[in-house]
């Protein structure tokens, strides 16, 4: 359960919004909406916790993340607008690498599983800066087909992706709302992902 | 707590594999340095003798400073750097494994080279030898206390000049003792004493800077 009270966001000289609260349970969604500029990157950075909010509290299972940072982080996975993918690696290891640093465990066989489902198979072993900007975006989504952690927080994860990849990623991420998940995201396309409540919030 | 140091040396080992070309302009920019001294002088072994310590350490100050900015400035630019503040492991463990690695594949090949680049010199076995211990032992308080100014210059225009002012003055003890080390040994005194303070320099600065630097670097990543 991820719970957000009177959240306060000031960048600069500006507030972009203030008194801000939700509560998100098992296996609910959060589409966070709102123009450009309106806080939406700034709020799943609060979420995340590198970004400390000027006033208010985020909870995780009920404690405040700032007292419990290692355990909250060993139950989050985010993706962020950056691929988080190094060029010179080849997507297999940018997958491992990403893997270890995270703590998780995946098999290599894993791992190549899931880069096939992401329609790279046989572009394993090719450095990622041969790859187009779409199939980068896609070793970068990779990373959730074997993620078993609870709370994804997602950053516009359906763009530069063609339309059978953001079908895809629908069926992914409603399949962890059905493992009991929770997930919050940006987007500004519409796209419809089946299973679990799926909960709006506007910034304006 | 070892796994995280280990996962983030190798990655970083492996890319810097890849892009070797950085590695090896670190290393020719140190051997080129301390080469122009000698031509520049002229073949008389007492003042290069005197002169070689300084020479080397300086000069070994500089390419250590070369690839600095680069430390954490790529991690920055692709979003890793994020992924790795976000490992349930603390920050300061991920950036002690940076800090080896980039030891590794800056301050180590400058300790291995040092000792042929001596023999310009003039210098004698023994100080060879001590002029190489000293550059393997102070080589690592560079890097690590190197690593607290790249990651407070992170993301900064022109943070390369700035690094430089904000790193070099912290690197004078290590200056002083590397070269006095080298020097106490060219003069028959034995460097066994500027060894041990170089010694306990790399260590203290292995064990706080790192923090330092995560410090630094969650402020980066606001």
């Amino acid at each position: 359960m991820l719970e957000a009270d009177n959240l306060e966001c000031v960048r600069g000289e500006r507030r972009l919004f203030a008194g801000l609260g939700f509560r998100l349970e098992a296996g609910e969604l959060l589409y966070l909406q709102g123009k450009n500029g309106s806080g939406k990157t700034s709020l799943l950075r609060m979420l995340i916790g590198l970004l400390p909010p000027e006033s208010g509290e985020i909870r995780w299972q009920g404690e405040s993340i700032k007292t419990q940072a290692d355990e909250f982080r060993a139950n989050l996975c985010y993706l962020g607008h950056l691929n988080a993918i190094k060029e010179e690696l080849t997507p297999l290891e940018n997958l491992l690498a990403a893997a270890r640093m995270a703590d998780e465990i995946l098999s290599e066989d894993d791992a190549l599983d899931a880069l096939e489902q992401v329609g790279l198979a046989g572009r394993e072993d090719l450095a990622c800066r041969y790859l187009s900007q779409g199939q980068k975006r896609r070793v970068a989504l990779a990373r959730l087909v074997k993620e078993k952690r609870p709370l994804w927080i997602l950053d516009e994860p359906f763009v530069a992706l063609d339309v059978a990849a953001v079908d895809w990623l629908a069926g992914i991420i409603s399949g962890h709302l059905q493992r009991g998940g929770l997930a919050v995201m940006t987007t500004h396309q519409h796209v419809d992902i089946a299973a679990g409540a799926v909960r709006e919030l506007r910034l304006s | 707590m070892l796994k995280i140091v280990t996962a983030v040396i190798s990655r970083d080992l492996k890319l810097a594999m890849r892009r070797q070309a950085d590695i090896v302009s670190a290393l020719f920019f140190f051997i080129i340095v301390v080469s122009l001294f000698p031509l520049g002088i002229g073949p008389e072994p007492d003042l290069l003798r005197k002169l070689a310590p300084g020479v080397l350490w300086v000069a070994a100050l500089l390419a250590t400073m070369l690839s600095l900015p680069r430390l954490f400035a790529d991690d920055h630019r692709d979003g890793t750097l994020e992924q790795l503040a976000l490992s349930p492991y603390p920050l300061g463990l991920v950036v002690t494994g940076k800090v080896i690695a980039h030891w590794l594949v800056s301050g180590l090949p400058l300790a291995l080279i040092a000792p042929v680049l001596g023999i310009q010199f003039d210098l004698s076995v023994d100080a060879l030898l001590v002029l190489t211990g000293a550059i393997l032992l102070g080589t690592p308080a560079l890097s690590g206390i190197g690593a607290i100014g790249a990651a407070l210059t992170l993301g900064l225009r022109g943070g390369g000049v700035l690094l430089s002012l904000l790193v070099l003055p912290l690197y004078i003890p290590v200056l002083i003792f590397g070269a006095g080390a080298v020097d106490a040994t060219v003069a028959g005194l034995g460097g066994e004493g500027h060894l041990s303070l170089l010694a306990a320099l790399t260590f203290a600065s292995l064990g706080f800077a790192p923090w330092a630097t995560a410090a630094a670097l969650k402020i980066a990543l606001e």
